[in-house]
C-alpha cells in the first residue's frame, strides 16, 4: 500500500497498525488488556466487509475505533485517504460521523423509548445536515423510512419504539444511519438479537443498501452463514488480531487458518450429515492481557508446533488477496484442523 | 408418538390438549391452543417457532410457572403419572428441581449476581433437604465437572464467568438431582456459534449419559437439526407440524416449516437469494378465521380463509394444513 501509483486505488477506509489497549487492574497491578492489536483492515467503495470472530475477539472495539468513540492507542485510520488523527475541529468530526454512522446490536435499547421513532432520524438530520429546512427534513425522513422497508412510512414514523417489532426497530436503526447520507455503515451484530425468520429481511436490506444507495457496510458478526450471504470480503479476528482475510467465497471454500476452520465447523447446517462431532472444541478465546510472543490460537490448535509457541505469526499473503496469520498454513493445500 | 430412540416404557411427560389463556380486561388471548405432546424417557424434543408463537408460554405451562394474567384453561400435563395442573405450590416444590428442572434463556438474569455459583448450588440443595456440608460440596463440584467447568469456579460470581460458562453452570444446577426432564428455553441464543455448538454437544453427551428427557425451545431450526429426535413446529399458539426431526428436515409438509427452513442462509452450496417468510405472526387477540398461517402462506387456497385446518396425520408426521385434509386420517382436533 505504498507508492504514489496506488493512490488511485485508495479504498474508502483503511487502517494501518490499528491498536487499542485498555489499562485494567488497580494502581498496584497495572495490566494492559489488548483489545485490538496491529490491525490492517480495508473497506472498498460499495463493499460489504464481514468482520467475524467470537465474543471478545475485538470486533466491536474496532467498530468503536472507526466510529471515533475510542481513540486508538496507536496506528491510524484513513478515511478517503485522509488520516483521522488530523481531524481536529468539531465540524470535521461531525462530518465524519455522518459519513460513517453506526447501527447497534440491540434494537430494544438503542432507540429512545419516550420519543416517536422519527425523532432519531429528524434529530440526526438537523445535526448533520443543517442546510435542510423543516419540510426537507421531513421529506428526507419519509424517504429513508421507505428505503429501509418501513411502509407506510408516514404512519410508521409516528409510532413509538414499543409499538414496533424487533425487526422493524432494527430497520429504524438503519433509517437513522441512512438519513446522514453515509458512505460506510458500521453494523455491529445487527441481526443477532432477531428471530431467524426476520434476519433474512435485514440481510437483504443490507445488500439493497449497497446496491442502490452505494453504501459500504462493515458487518460485524459471529455467524459465518449470514456473512456469506451478504458480504464480499471476510475478515476473521481472533484474540485482538486478524487471523485470516480475503474474498469471502475463497476464504470459506479454502479456509487456511485452523481458527477459521473451527468457526466453520460450528455453524449449524441441517444439510450436513447426521452425527455429533466428537472432536468439538471446548476452549474459549483468551483475554489478551500482557501477551508474550507466539500464536494466540496455539492452545486450541491441534496443529500447533514449537514455532507457534515462541513466534507470533505475521499476516502473510498466501494466495492473491487472501492473507493468513499462521505458521502451519500453506498456499498449495488446506491443512485441516477442524472439520 | 412412536418416534425417538428410547420410546420403550411409559412416557415421562404427556401433555394433552393444553390451552393457556392470558385473561385481560379487553378479552382473553389464547396463547397456547390445545397442544399435545408426549415424551419418552431420554427423548429430545425441539420446539421451534417465531417470537410470539406461544412456545415459551407452552414451556411455562408445562412447568407450572405461569403467573397471572396467564392461566391454564384446559388440558392436562401428566408428569411421571401425576397431573401437574392444579397442584399446590407445596406439591410442586417437591417435584421441581428434583424430577424436573428448567434452564432459562438468559443465564445472566437467571443467576443471582450477588451470590457465588457455589452458594446458589447450595441453596437449591438445601431447599430439597440436602443439608450436610460435605455432601453439598461434593455434589456441587461434581456437577460443575460434568459440564466442563473447573470446580474452583464455585467461588466465582456470575459476572466473572463468560456467557458460555454461565449457561453451563445453569445446566449444572439443573443436573443437581439428576432429573427425569430438563426444560430448556433458548439456552444458547445469547452465545456465539462456537460456544453454542459446544454447549449443544455437551447437553447431548450429558443426556446420553444420564438419560434425562429434554424439551428444547428455539427459534433457530438449524440448531436442533442434529440434536433432537422429535421436532414440533408451533405457529400462532398451535402445533403446525410435529414429527421425526430428520423426516421434517427431509421433507417439510407445512408451508410454514418449509418457510422456516428457507429462512437461514447456508454455509455450503450455491449462494442464492432467500426471502424468508414475509409478514409477521397474527395478533392472537384476533386470530384469522380459517388457517392462521393463510395470510403469509405461499400455497394458500380459497378454503384456507374460512376453514380452520385440523391436525392431519401423514406418515409419521402430524400437520395442520388443509392440503393434507383427506390425505390420511382425519385430525383429532376440530
Amino acid at each position: 500500500m505504498t507508492g504514489p501509483l496506488l493512490a488511485a486505488a485508495e479504498p474508502l477506509l483503511r487502517t494501518e497498525g490499528l491498536t487499542k489497549h485498555f489499562k485494567i487492574g488497580n494502581a498496584l497491578s497495572q495490566q494492559v488488556l489488548h483489545a485490538v492489536d496491529d490491525v490492517g483492515l480495508s473497506v472498498g467503495e460499495r463493499q460489504i466487509v464481514a468482520l467475524a470472530g467470537e465474543s471478545g475477539s475485538g470486533k466491536s472495539t474496532i467498530a468503536r475505533l472507526l466510529a471515533k468513540i475510542y481513540k486508538p492507542t496507536s496506528g491510524e485510520i484513513y478515511f478517503q485517504g485522509k488520516p483521522l488523527s488530523s481531524m481536529r475541529s468539531r465540524a470535521d468530526t461531525l462530518h465524519y460521523t455522518g459519513l460513517v454512522p453506526m447501527v447497534f446490536q440491540d434494537p430494544f435499547s438503542s432507540i429512545n423509548p419516550v420519543f416517536r421513532v422519527s425523532h432519531g432520524v429528524l434529530r440526526g438530520l438537523k445535526l448533520h445536515r443543517p442546510e435542510l429546512s423543516r419540510q426537507q427534513r421531513y421529506a428526507e425522513a419519509l424517504r429513508v423510512f421507505d428505503v429501509v422497508g418501513l411502509s407506510p412510512a408516514a404512519e410508521v414514523m409516528q409510532r413509538y419504539p414499543h409499538e414496533l417489532s424487533g425487526g422493524q426497530r432494527q430497520r429504524v436503526g438503519f433509517a437513522q444511519a441512512l438519513a446522514l447520507r453515509p458512505r460506510l455503515i458500521l453494523a455491529d451484530e445487527p441481526v443477532s438479537m432477531l428471530d431467524v425468520s426476520i434476519r433474512i429481511g435485514l440481510l437483504n436490506l443490507m445488500v439493497q443498501l449497497r446496491d442502490s444507495e452505494d453504501v459500504s457496510i462493515l458487518y460485524i458478526t459471529h455467524d459465518l452463514a449470514s456473512a456469506r450471504y451478504v458480504a464480499d470480503r471476510l475478515v476473521i479476528m481472533y484474540a485482538a488480531q486478524i487471523a485470516e482475510a480475503g474474498p469471502i467465497e475463497e476464504v470459506l471454500a479454502n479456509p487456511r487458518h485452523p481458527y477459521t476452520q473451527l468457526l466453520l465447523s460450528a455453524v449449524p447446517d441441517p444439510k450436513a450429515p447426521l452425527g455429533v462431532g466428537a472432536e468439538t472444541d471446548k476452549g474459549e478465546p483468551p483475554k489478551v492481557i500482557d501477551p508474550t510472543p507466539g500464536c494466540r490460537f496455539r492452545w486450541r490448535c491441534p496443529l500447533a508446533t514449537g514455532e507457534c509457541h515462541s513466534v507470533t505469526p505475521p499476516l502473510r499473503e498466501l494466495l492473491p488477496a487472501h492473507t493468513v496469520a499462521c505458521h502451519v498454513a500453506r498456499a498449495d493445500a488446506v491443512t485441516e484442523a477442524f472439520r | 408418538m412412536p418416534t425417538g430412540p428410547a420410546s420403550s416404557g411409559p412416557a415421562v411427560l404427556e401433555v394433552s390438549d393444553l390451552s393457556v389463556e392470558y385473561v385481560m380486561d379487553a378479552g382473553s388471548v389464547v396463547a397456547v391452543d390445545r397442544v399435545s405432546l408426549a415424551l419418552s424417557p431420554g427423548e429430545f424434543i425441539g420446539i421451534v417457532g417465531e417470537s410470539g408463537c406461544g412456545k415459551s408460554t407452552l414451556l411455562f405451562g408445562i412447568a407450572q410457572l405461569l403467573a397471572p394474567p396467564a392461566r391454564i384453561t384446559g388440558g392436562s400435563v401428566v408428569f411421571n403419572g401425576q397431573n401437574m395442573v392444579g397442584l399446590t405450590d407445596k406439591q410442586l416444590a417437591a417435584v421441581r428441581w428434583k424430577d424436573l428442572s428448567v434452564v432459562m434463556q438468559s443465564a445472566m438474569n437467571a443467576l443471582n449476581p450477588v451470590k457465588s455459583i457455589g452458594a446458589q448450588l447450595k441453596d437449591a440443595m438445601r431447599a430439597h433437604g440436602v443439608t450436610e456440608a460435605d455432601r453439598i460440596a461434593d455434589r456441587s463440584a461434581q456437577v460443575l465437572q460434568m459440564v466442563g467447568i473447573d470446580p474452583v469456579h464455585l467461588r466465582s460470581y456470575p459476572h466473572q464467568l463468560s456467557g458460555g460458562m454461565r449457561q453451563r453452570s445453569m445446566i449444572a444446577m439443573a443436573m443437581l438431582f439428576t432429573p427425569d426432564l430438563i426444560i430448556m428455553d433458548e439456552p444458547t441464543s445469547a452465545l456465539d456459534v462456537v460456544a453454542q455448538r459446544s454447549l449443544m454437544v455437551q447437553i447431548k453427551e450429558l443426556q446420553q449419559e444420564f438419560g434425562f428427557a429434554v424439551i428444547f425451545v428455539t427459534h433457530d431450526m438449524s440448531l436442533v437439526s442434529h440434536f433432537s429426535d422429535h421436532l414440533m413446529v408451533m405457529y400462532a399458539g398451535q402445533v403446525a407440524e410435529t414429527g421425526d426431526t430428520r423426516a421434517l428436515f427431509g421433507s417439510p409438509l407445512h408451508p410454514y416449516t418449509a418457510g422456516l427452513m428457507e429462512a437461514f442462509p447456508s454455509i455450503r452450496g450455491p449462494r442464492r437469494q432467500l426471502s424468508g417468510i414475509p409478514g409477521s405472526p397474527p395478533d392472537l387477540a384476533r386470530p384469522p378465521e380459517g388457517c392462521r398461517f393463510a395470510p403469509r402462506c405461499p400455497q394458500v387456497m380459497p378454503q384456507c380463509a374460512t376453514t380452520p385446518p385440523g391436525l392431519y396425520q401423514v406418515g409419521g408426521t402430524d400437520v395442520r394444513c388443509l392440503q393434507y385434509d383427506g390425505a390420511g386420517n382425519a385430525g383429532s382436533l376440530p
